[in-house]
């Protein structure tokens, strides 16, 4: 291998690298949150709502779950235009996350819900509780338990699988590595420092959860 | 300006056979390299483990598509020519053995370790251990959730598209580039991928439900 490495480009261009890496971490943060409003909505319709609703919801799921998420981009990036809806790359890589993520996250909260016995929500009514009370004192914290490990992975998943967004030119990371190959022919060493940024994120995201995990969620289950 | 037609239809449902290809390459791969991890991760050698554990965290940590990339504009780099069909195997035999491997490894720790002490007291080897104890074993839990993972498998092999290899998605862009009926072409694409992952994600649950149903009793 007598490959002469330049990494000197790469580095020069480190406020594009930057303002792309930014731009990933922000677009994934918003399709979370956004996405789990989506989900909670979801999870409610697929375990009280009534049975129309319910599979509609069932659809969404099956359908997002079997699809790649490319083909999603490119439905709501290409298709959505077509019936008179323009709007920004950057747009349609946050609606289609905040679609994809919901799907994932409506399962999640579904089984959190289910993970909590019945006889522990009859015991807390049977106390007098309000329904709104049981939720907060008994429901809630348990099922945030449950679902945590699993949320955060999804988190970190999304973010990684957002670098399919630069298929569209969205703003991202993925997609400045690849203005910046196109400028410098430095191809392997762009690609090599973007990944080592990913692979940074996931490890300190990953981190961050667990730091947050035994600081408020590392307390014995009452079973 | 052609229109989305019967024969448009057919361009992009014979491109499936590439995604299947591509699929079952990367799932006979990915097993072969995925059990290796997973005996790595498992193993008492810690040289193993941590070179395996590395292993796992790039390819789980990095994109998908940023290893495609790697791959298939780094390996010309390096003096060696790759054509799409090449790269996009590599990138996704690779990535489907960190993920299953850690599916498996999984699978493997979930066998009760006096199993594992039972089978030294019988003076077998690592090797017979390991073939006639723990993986028969393990291999009834992987069944469920490896099925559910080649969903993943088949999704994945989408990015390719990227690279301008002529599977369903980068058939359905071709398409759509002649025809701008991206509403048509787009629903098309994903009904393709639909049809084949639907299934095997119906098996993967029914899988998992008979045998929690299984343990319970």
């Amino acid at each position: 291998m007598n490959y002469d490495f330049q990494f000197d480009a790469v580095f020069a261009a480190w406020p594009l690298l930057l303002r792309g890496t930014w731009i990933t971490i922000q677009l994934s943060l918003t399709a979370t949150v956004l996405g789990l409003g989506v989900a909670i909505a979801c999870a409610w319709a697929k375990t009280s709502g009534p049975a129309p609703l319910r599979w509609g919801v069932n659809a969404y799921i099956e359908l997002i779950r079997n699809t790649p998420f490319l083909v999603q981009l490119f439905f709501f990036f290409f298709a959505l235009p077509a019936l008179g809806l323009r709007w920004s790359a950057h747009a349609a890589a946050l609606v289609a996350m905040v679609v994809n993520l919901g799907a994932y996250a409506t399962e999640i909260i579904r089984a959190g819900i289910e993970s909590i016995p019945r006889g522990q929500i009859e015991a807390g009514l049977a106390l007098n509780l309000k329904r709104h009370q049981v939720f907060r004192f008994i429901v809630l914290k348990p099922a945030l338990k449950a679902i945590y490990p699993a949320l955060t992975s999804q988190f970190i998943l999304l973010m990684l699988s957002s670098a399919v967004v630069s298929a569209i030119s969205a703003d991202d990371l993925t997609s400045v590595a690849a203005n910046l190959q196109s400028q410098t022919f430095r191809s392997f060493e762009i690609y090599i420092v973007v990944a080592g940024i990913y692979l940074a994120l996931a490890l300190a995201f990953s981190g961050l959860f667990r730091l947050v995990y035994r600081l408020a969620l590392n307390y014995p289950d009452r079973r | 300006m052609r229109t989305f037609g019967f024969p448009e239809f057919l361009f992009i449902l014979e491109a499936a056979r590439w995604t299947i290809g591509l699929s079952l390459m990367a799932f006979v791969g990915g097993a072969l390299g995925g059990l290796l991890v997973a005996l790595a991760r498992t193993s008492e050698n810690g040289l193993a483990r941590a070179v395996s554990t590395a292993f796992v965290q790039v390819f789980q940590g990095t994109p998908l598509l940023l290893q495609l990339f790697l791959i298939f504009f780094g390996a010309p780099v390096l003096g060696w020519d790759v054509n799409p069909w090449v790269a996009a195997g590599i990138a996704l035999i690779l990535n489907t053995s960190a993920f299953l491997g850690e599916i498996w490894r999984g699978c493997i720790q979930a066998i009760p370790r006096g199993q594992w002490e039972a089978a030294e007291a019988l003076g077998l080897r690592y090797a017979a251990r390991m073939r006639d104890v723990i993986l028969p074993q393990a291999f009834k839990i992987a069944l469920p959730p490896t099925v559910g993972y080649l969903v993943q498998v088949i999704k994945g092999t989408s990015l390719a598209a990227i690279i301008g290899f002529t599977e369903v998605t980068r058939a359905g862009q071709i398409i759509n580039n002649a025809t701008f009926q991206p509403l048509v072409v787009f629903s098309v694409v994903a009904l393709i991928y639909f049809a084949l992952c639907w299934p095997l994600s119906l098996l993967a649950g029914r899988m998992e439900r008979r045998r929690a149903a299984a343990l319970a009793r």
